[in-house]
């Protein structure tokens, strides 16, 4: 009897892990537009545990999956800087987080994020994502891939930083700043959703 | 005058062959519309059009299948479009240098597209921006792939399944 019902127990979880194969594109899973963010319990380069109830008085968080070896990514890193000293004194801070494996992208490693981290003072907390549990949660597909969060942790923007990946000085939609804006006065954001080049999240292969 | 024009137009010329010899391959920079040209093209070829970068490493991982892809079916209906996403600024400093060290035969070409977001639907609403992406288009038909490939026989699988 009890070989039976591991059976069919095998059976369920293989029936529902196929099923899942299939409908399977992960930018479909993950959070949306008026969702309620998951909070996490990630490590920085600062050496602390960091989870968004870790924030007092936050008006709102931009969680930002990022990384050091994207291109992409490091273009945006004097960005990230200059929004967090902007919005962290108004309540809504820059938390990055790296999703990468670094088994498979050396260069994301967590030592290798505090050396970043060092070298380029960032003012705020840099998580590794170890064990790649949280950026599936998120709906993250690339480096980098932001979400602006109210103080709710409702998603109100997903997507690119700004409109210019190339030249910040060519900028022309800064979307995270107008977020921040919006939400600060009560108004609904435009455009709740960007899309943006970036690099894919590094897994091994399955 | 004439003269004048003519031995520059002269120069002109020996120039261009002086740089196809140099350059075994080309790579233009094209816009958004004409990106959309080449995807919206109508005929009986089908064209594999590959969204990659230089530094980007599952792009470059996979990139002998585009070119072993674009060996077997020279001169057939089957024709490889790579489309470099690396900045602009980094086309003579890492983009021509990385096509010429390769020899990529294949067509290259970086888009300037300026603001992902107003283009990356256009190439297909499904894609979140993450490379390597692959579009095939056959006729009216279209495959978007947000994936790397790890052998040739799955990129025909593909081609043949939208033919």
């Amino acid at each position: 009897m009890k070989k039976f019902l591991f059976a069919v127990l095998a059976m369920v979880v293989w029936t529902t892990s196929f099923a899942s194969d299939i409908n399977d594109p992960p930018v479909e899973d993950g959070l949306k537009v008026g969702d309620v963010a998951p909070d996490f319990k990630l490590r920085s380069t600062s050496g602390i545990w960091v989870s968004l109830n870790n924030y007092e008085n936050a008006k709102g968080y931009i969680v930002v999956f990022t990384c050091n070896h994207c291109p992409w990514a490091v273009k945006y890193e004097d960005r990230l800087i200059e929004l967090h000293n902007t919005f962290e004194p108004l309540g809504y801070p820059v938390i990055a987080i790296n999703p990468n494996d670094p088994q498979v992208q050396p260069e994301d490693s967590y030592t290798k994020m505090i050396e970043r981290a060092k070298e380029k003072d960032f003012p705020f907390e840099y998580l590794i994502d170890d064990g790649q549990q949280v950026y599936p949660q998120y709906g993250a597909t690339k480096t980098p891939h932001v979400y602006v969060l109210d103080r709710t942790r409702t998603v109100r923007y997903i997507g690119a930083i700004d409109d210019n990946p190339e030249d910040a000085s060519a900028v022309t939609e800064p979307y995270v700043a107008k977020a921040i804006g919006a939400i600060e006065r009560g108004q609904a954001v435009d455009p709740q959703t960007t899309k943006a080049i970036g690099c894919t999240i590094k897994t091994k292969k399955k | 005058m004439i003269t004048h024009s003519l031995s520059k137009f002269v120069g002109f010329i020996v120039l261009l062959m002086v740089t196809n010899v140099t350059f075994s391959q080309r790579v233009d920079v094209i816009s958004v519309p004409e990106l959309q040209s080449i995807i919206n093209t109508n005929n009986d070829t089908t064209y594999v059009i590959n969204f990659w970068a230089t530094w980007c490493k599952p792009c470059v991982e996979e990139m002998p299948y585009f070119e072993a892809l674009h060996d077997k079916y020279e001169g057939e209906k089957v024709k490889v479009v790579l489309i470099s996403l690396d900045f602009k600024s980094q086309l003579d400093k890492r983009v021509v240098p990385f096509v010429e060290k390769r020899k990529l035969k294949p067509y290259v070409a970086l888009l300037d597209g300026g603001n992902p977001n107003d283009w990356i639907d256009l190439v297909d609403p499904s894609w979140s921006g993450a490379i390597p992406a692959t579009l095939f288009v056959a006729g009216d038909k279209r495959k978007f792939l947000e994936q790397s490939f790890h052998d040739l026989e799955s990129i025909e699988t593909i081609i043949q399944s939208i033919n």
